[in-house]
């Protein structure tokens, strides 16, 4: 592919976006081809209007593993424009997503429903939708139901609809059908940032807190020339991996719940709470609320606190080292966990999988090595992954990451780089675009922030790792029981508000 | 099954003592009911308003001093931050929720914590009390912290409190979001599949007010806009000893 085409650059690297190359839109998708063939991901897919009656800009923000680099590329979206899913399924939900704000359509869409059922919007269109009701795949004949589910469920978890196309007990097809969590924040970004942003930030995904914090700050300090300091980076990859932690253990306690493994599932549960617990020590919130600022952080460590950071990990490394290898060793629930929801390593490439799920399919993809940020840059974490793509392999990816981080974080904390917290805030500059990645505990967060002639945001775009994921998840249910339904969405455990926004 | 007794053993007992005991420590960071002090207000001095990214603090026009209105706030401190005069400070006192949405307003001289009892839902409920959780917007934080108090170390079982799977058997509603356009409808159905006598309890300051999200026209600015809310638990999220505490006073259990 000519090189005029694309744009390189780093990631947390701000440009000028009127360097971004604007090539015809056929050159553009057949790069988003080739690259996605060539083992690149499609991190992200954001539109905006340049100007208030031009046409509408696409940019693809292509990340390379094998040169650590990420591709930019743009192009004028025409109205309707060629769908790229046909020939690359991991464009179909970002497809889905642009038609559905923008009110175009793609030709040729495979699977064109709304992903959030949005109702109100700062664009140009207001179309009457009902959440939940739309043109739902069907099966039908002899033995063919439905069994629809949500958004109100049986758990305390956050509200979706479920719509499960089944012979018998066997599920053919899962639909799912999301926006219940839609609560405006993108929209609510432009123009920013405000006094508001970062409580906006904060709250995208509320256990991934910290994840979504990192990303934004570096991208406002890419944009505007800051940098944080070694000791701020490193204090935040302590908070992202407690954050990873909690949420792991969390969820090896459900799943052990799920399959009605109950002794692993009470202890998880507990010692869940005394990770979050070491996050509040940090800054007196456990999802790490306020902890996270633009140019660094907004609470130091002292010596201390390192003893207690240390001492509670080492009491979190025993309790959980027990509780969880008594599961893993234990041979109803590995019949239960294992060849349950297999998802292949080449249908995770198809689909862009990313983070845990797609590290259990033998997919070795991490940010935090392929795009290096922050302390990462300087102290490597281990890889992670497993071959099988089942419920036991994503089970057991989140125990190697468990103690990769455990490991991590005590390394961190006797390491400690001296100096400032935080510094002076300097505006963001105009016209100019960055992409921010970091490894939040789910998988790959993205967010492409691009500023107007006065330095506020033009657009915000930000893509959870849900967002990759959730058709993940209706792939594992094929052939499966309609009853392993809590197993393979517990070994998912992908966020609803972060995909809603 | 011998490993299983072993593990057990291994990992303890853990149930705090609290509410018999003394509650579980709080870590030192930790951001409580703010608390006003008017005298050292300066004149004209309107920082902590301006500072306020959800508008939660107002002018009183009683003392002449700021009101936070912690059934809206987000506990960020940026008021206390801003305030030159050290007028706001965030205590670490846990007891935020209350039965009556006035009692959330804290100004110079509010008491310590707000009260939470319910008579009716103390005489109804206050041996058994089953919870159908609804999930309406926010950002599952508060879900989080308030599924943990399912878990060993609080288990609110032995209060008789419980998540149940079916509004049909709750005795209300435990609403957490500020209710999004998208979940009105399902919040209203569920509200209405609970048998009478019901209560309703909205958790965090986005089931309270709106929270963050406050006047996004995708979002009903919380739950008492759909539904009569019995007990308001303010926090971002609170912290399951606020909501335990909370829970515990509306239904009498401790004072």
């Amino acid at each position: 592919m000519p090189s005029e085409n694309l744009l390189r650059i780093t990631n947390g690297q701000a440009i000028d976006h009127d360097c971004l190359p604007v090539i015809p839109f056929e050159e553009f998708s057949k790069i988003i081809k080739d690259s996605i063939a060539a083992g690149s991901r499609l991190s992200a897919l954001p539109v905006w209007r340049p100007d208030n009656d031009g046409p509408l800009r696409i940019i693809a923000v292509l990340s390379r593993p094998s040169s650590g680099d990420l591709l930019l590329t743009a192009s004028n979206l025409p109205d309707p424009w060629p769908s790229l899913t046909p020939d690359c399924p991991a464009t179909h939900w970002f497809e889905r997503e642009i038609a559905e704000i923008w009110q175009i359509r793609p030709k040729d869409h495979p699977w064109l429903k709304p992903i959030r059922f949005l109702h109100s919007h700062d664009t140009n269109f207001h179309e009457t939708t009902t959440v939940g009701i739309t043109d739902f795949f069907r099966i039908t004949g002899e033995e063919a139901h439905e069994v629809a589910v949500g958004p109100v469920h049986a758990g305390v978890i956050e509200p979706g609809h479920f719509r499960f196309l089944c012979h018998g007990e066997t599920v053919y097809h899962l639909e799912i059908s999301l926006g219940y969590q839609h609560r405006g924040i993108e929209r609510a970004l432009n123009g920013g940032p405000g006094p508001r942003t970062i409580h906006y930030i904060e709250t995208l995904a509320g256990d991934t807190t910290i994840g979504h914090a990192t990303a934004y700050c570096r991208a406002v300090e890419a944009l505007s020339g800051m940098m944080a300091s070694p000791r701020a980076e490193a204090i935040r990859a302590i908070a992202a991996e407690l954050e990873r932690i909690a949420n792991h253990l969390g969820d090896l306690g459900a799943l052990a719940g799920d399959v009605g493994f109950l002794p692993t599932m009470s202890y998880c549960g507990r010692i869940r709470g005394d990770v979050l617990n070491l996050t509040a020590l940090l800054c007196g919130n456990r999802f790490g609320r306020g902890l996270i600022r633009p140019s660094g952080v907004t609470w130091d460590l002292d010596g201390e606190m390192i003893t207690k950071l240390i001492n509670g990990l080492n009491a979190v490394d025993k309790d959980a080292t027990g509780a969880i290898e008594l599961m893993f060793d234990t041979p109803s629930v590995l019949a239960r966990f294992e060849g349950t929801g297999i998802i292949s390593p080449e249908t995770a490439i198809e689909i862009g999988l990313v983070g845990v799920a797609a590290r259990a399919c033998g997919l070795d993809c991490d940010v935090r090595r392929e795009f290096p940020y922050g302390i990462y840059r300087f102290a490597q974490v281990y890889p992670c992954t497993w071959s099988t793509g089942d419920c036991f392999a994503r089970a057991y990816v989140r125990w190697l990451e468990i103690k990769a981080s455990l490991e991590f974080i005590r390394q961190q904390l006797l390491e400690l780089p001296d100096g400032f917290i935080a510094h002076d805030i300097t505006p963001m500059k105009a016209r100019m675009l960055t992409v921010s990645m970091v490894e939040g505990w789910r998988g790959e967060i993205c967010h492409v922030a691009a500023t107007d002639d006065k330095g506020h945001f033009l657009f915000y775009k930000v893509v959870d790792p849900s967002f990759h994921n959730w058709f993940g998840l209706a792939l594992a249910l094929r052939n499966q029981q309609i009853s392993d339904f809590p197993l393979c969405n517990k070994s998912f455990n992908l966020s609803y508000c972060g995909h809603d926004l | 099954m011998l490993r299983i007794i072993k593990t057990r053993i291994k990992q303890k007992y853990r149930t705090m003592s609290y509410p018999d005991g003394s509650p579980p420590e709080l870590p030192a960071r930790f951001a409580g009911r703010p608390v006003v002090n008017r005298l050292n207000c300066k004149k004209d001095c309107d920082h902590c308003i301006v500072a306020c990214p959800v508008d939660a603090i107002s002018l009183s026009q009683e003392t002449g001093g700021p009101v936070v209105d912690t059934g809206h706030c987000i506990f960020c401190r940026s008021c206390e931050t801003a305030c030159p005069a050290g007028a706001i400070h965030f205590s670490r006192e846990y007891r935020l929720a209350s039965s009556f949405r006035d009692e959330l307003f804290v100004k110079a001289g509010s008491s310590e914590y707000p009260p939470a009892k319910n008579d009716l839902a103390t005489k109804i409920f206050g041996r058994s009390l089953k919870l159908r959780q609804v999930s309406a917007g926010g950002c599952n934080a508060c879900e989080a912290d308030s599924n943990v108090l399912g878990t060993l170390a609080w288990d609110m079982g032995r209060f008789g409190i419980q998540f149940v799977a079916s509004p049909r058997h709750a005795d209300g509603l435990l609403i957490t979001g500020p209710v999004t356009e998208n979940m009105r409808i399902a919040l209203e159905k569920t509200y209405a599949a609970v048998p009478d006598p019901k209560i309703v309890i909205a958790v965090g300051s986005c089931a309270i007010s709106g929270g963050p999200f406050i006047d996004h026209p995708e979002q009903h600015n919380g739950a008492m806009n759909i539904v009569p809310v019995d007990l308001f638990i303010p926090g971002c999220p609170p912290h399951p000893l606020t909501i335990l505490d909370g829970l515990l006073r509306f239904i009498g259990r401790i004072g």
